[in-house]
């Protein structure tokens, strides 16, 4: 299968393992943070870290959207749905995502009308196909997913459709990058680049970190021998001193970005003063708001969305998990309270969540 | 003695508890294997099987809720009488009968009825089974998405093969008739909620030719069978292994899955392992018949893609793993819940 086979050709792999063994032949510990949570779903799916040496460390950061979302954002969303009669679509990955009283799929066993959907344009078709409703898509992601969105609110108003509002949970990845950057307890050599959001926002944005943090980062793809590749560059970066950001995934990424892509996203989103990540607090300007434009699409401005602010489980650890700090095994619910199944912590959640994926691959 | 310690604590049913996962084994294991069968151990067959004097007749009985009602390749019709045709096949039991029950929904159309009765005799007719007799019920409109079926199939224990996972050991090879994930992503993108086309067809068919020719080339030497239905091959490994506390070893290149298969689910984030077939089998074998079985299913038609996909270990116990042709290996679990697309 093409752009498939060719970068888990057995022969390449094994060059780039030796290439990385040959890199890291050194007294020293390389601490590596794959950003993006399909990152390290593919890491583990792929079995990737069986073939680094052991002094190069991957430690897995906060780029999954469903781990990141706080539980009073769940709550909100199923609130449009329990109390103002809405249809609540969202995403499969948020399906399993517990709110105090339990997942969408949870609250769909109740007789609650939840809907997966494949894109927020299925979500505003459901409005359109159900006039005498209300339909909200509950919106989550990074620069990847905030587009479609962004084009389904301006097909909505070009469309004119009345029952049709986003709860928007968008974030943004550069702020969450900074703050684990700027987190007393870092201790992070370089950063494989996220593959997806990179597409969007190009590979420019991360020169911060190169020039200020002096910490190289290489944007990667997906498939085996691009992580391997990519954790290559990041280590000859190292050994030579460099920090600069570099651009494994050139087939798909530009310096620039999706220029169109990102005008939808500045003609309806703005940032927000804060929002709350899971595990890592609150951080400023660090998610997307609906602009006022589009207030009549926004669900926060058309219904009385409450704050909701639910508490973490005490035990759970995932800001530490989230924070590269703790292993996902070295948590004390780990595989114990806290499964795929039944997950407490939202890292449990999404098979891109490192826990999920230490569950399920190791 | 009847045992009836039921452990299922569950606050509700939820659709997790009918896609075939671990959801779906506690919900027999805790609470109807001991309150219905009297039994809490495992392991438990596609089948049960019946001493009638000096025959054994094997029973089994499934239900079908599909939508849409058709797809390519198949229909609701089609795939209740290969699921329960299947289900008497791997546990080797040579099918005889089946009886039809269905749940229709008022406001079904009288010709989309049609259709599916005339699939069904079709299929009976081809996979050599009578449909001896059954039952009607109707509910109200928008309670059963046009039609359930619900089946009940007798079989006559076929000499040739005594299964038991008891007898599988270490060392003893995994055999697999077919590409896997046809039927599942067909399914999946006959629902029209994606656009994605794909040129693909569902698998529904009855694997008794197969079996049958199977069990003549190296009966004495078949352990195990499983069709990998709901929660796919990784599901049914993980069964075997969980059963018989031995591991799995898959060889992941060796598995036969189609460009179309694996392009879905490499888009949506889904894994072939877990998707559901209606068309293929899985069988445990002693080394010694690895080979001679699978020239016996590559020369016929509809085997030609049979392959030997792993093998039994001591280690790890339990468990499944699948290595790749680079050198790593992952583990494989059954499936959690239903499987739902990845968003990045």
């Amino acid at each position: 299968m093409k752009y498939v086979d060719e970068f888990r050709d057995p022969a390449l792999i094994g060059h780039a393992a030796d290439e990385i063994r040959r890199l890291a032949a050194i007294d020293r510990q390389f601490r590596i943070m794959e950003v993006c949570g399909g990152h390290t779903h593919a890491i583990y799916r792929f079995g990737l870290h069986e073939l680094l040496p052991s002094n190069v460390e991957l430690i897995h950061g906060p780029g999954c959207p469903v781990c990141v979302l706080p539980m009073g954002r769940m709550d909100a969303g199923l609130s449009l749905a329990l109390e103002h009669g809405a249809i609540f679509t969202s995403f499969g990955d948020v399906m399993r995502v517990p709110g105090r009283n339990g997942t969408p799929l949870q609250h769909m066993a109740r007789g609650v009308d939840v809907r997966m959907v494949y894109s927020p344009l299925d979500a505003l078709e459901i409005a359109r196909r159900h006039p005498s409703r209300h339909v909200v898509f509950f919106a989550i992601g990074f620069e990847t997913t905030a587009p479609s969105t962004a084009l389904t609110i301006v097909r909505a108003r070009a469309l004119g459709v009345p029952n049709f509002s986003v709860l928007s949970n968008h974030v943004t990845i550069l702020p969450a990058i900074k703050a684990v950057l700027d987190s007393p307890d870092m201790r992070l050599d370089g950063f494989i680049g996220p593959g997806h959001v990179s597409t969007v926002i190009g590979s420019r944005p991360y020169q911060f970190i190169a020039r200020h943090y002096r910490k190289p980062v290489v944007v990667t793809g997906f498939e085996p021998l691009d992580l391997l590749q990519g954790i290559a560059m990041l280590l000859r970066q190292l050994r030579e001193g460099r920090a600069e950001v570099e651009n494994q995934y050139a087939r798909v990424v530009s310096d620039n970005g999706n220029q169109p892509a990102l005008r939808a996203l500045d003609q309806v989103f703005e940032l927000r003063t804060f929002f709350e990540w899971r595990g890592l607090g609150f951080i400023s300007q660090s998610a997307l708001k609906i602009r006022a434009e589009y207030a009549q699409w926004d669900a926060e401005r058309r219904f009385d969305v409450p704050a909701i602010d639910v508490a973490d489980p005490v035990a759970a650890q995932c800001g530490e998990v989230l924070k590269g700090v703790l292993k996902p095994s070295q948590c004390k619910l780990f595989a114990r309270e806290c499964t795929p199944e039944r997950p407490v912590g939202a890292l449990m959640v999404s098979s891109e969540g490192a826990c999920a994926a230490y569950y399920s691959h190791l | 003695m009847l045992r009836t310690t039921v452990t299922f604590s569950d606050p509700q049913i939820e659709m997790a508890h009918g896609a075939g996962g671990k959801a779906t084994r506690r919900l027999v294991d805790t609470l109807l294997a001991p309150l219905l069968l009297g039994i809490e151990d495992r392991p438990l067959g596609d089948a049960a099987f019946l001493d009638l004097g000096r025959q054994q007749i094997a029973m089994t009985a499934d239900t079908f809720v599909v939508r849409p009602l058709t797809f390519a390749g198949g229909s609701i019709g089609t795939l209740a009488v290969h699921g329960t045709v299947n289900d008497l096949a791997v546990s080797a039991a040579v099918p005889k009968a089946l009886l039809v029950t269905f749940v229709l929904e008022a406001g079904l159309p009288g010709r989309v009825l049609e259709a599916e009765v005339r699939a069904m005799a079709e299929a009976a007719r081809n996979a050599g089974v009578l449909i001896v007799g059954g039952d009607t019920k109707v509910v109200e409109h928008g309670k059963a998405d046009g039609m359930y079926v619900t089946t009940a199939g007798v079989g006559v224990a076929d000499p040739r093969a005594q299964l038991s996972s008891a007898a599988v050991r270490a060392g003893d090879r995994i055999l697999l008739s077919g590409h896997i994930g046809d039927h599942g992503i067909t399914v999946l993108l006959a629902r029209g909620q994606l656009t994605l086309d794909a040129e693909l067809r569902s698998d529904t068919r009855s694997v008794w030719p197969l079996v049958d020719r199977l069990l003549d080339a190296a009966g004495a030497g078949v352990r195990w069978m499983r069709d990998p239905t709901r929660g796919g091959v990784a599901t049914a490994l993980k069964e075997l292994a969980l059963d018989t506390g031995l591991g799995v070893a898959l060889e992941e290149e060796r598995i036969p899955v189609r460009d179309e298969v694996r392009g879905v689910c490499e888009i949506l984030g889904l894994d072939p392992l877990h998707i559901a077939n209606e068309g293929q089998f899985m069988a445990v074998l002693a080394p010694e018949y690895a080979e001679p079985a699978l020239a016996a299913l590559r020369a016929m038609p509809g085997g030609e893609a049979a392959a030997i996909i792993g093998e039994v270990r001591q280690s790890p116990a339990g468990g499944v793993m699948a290595s790749s042709s680079y050198g790593t290996s992952r583990v494989v679990d059954m499936l959690v819940g239903d499987p739902l697309p990845r968003i990045c």
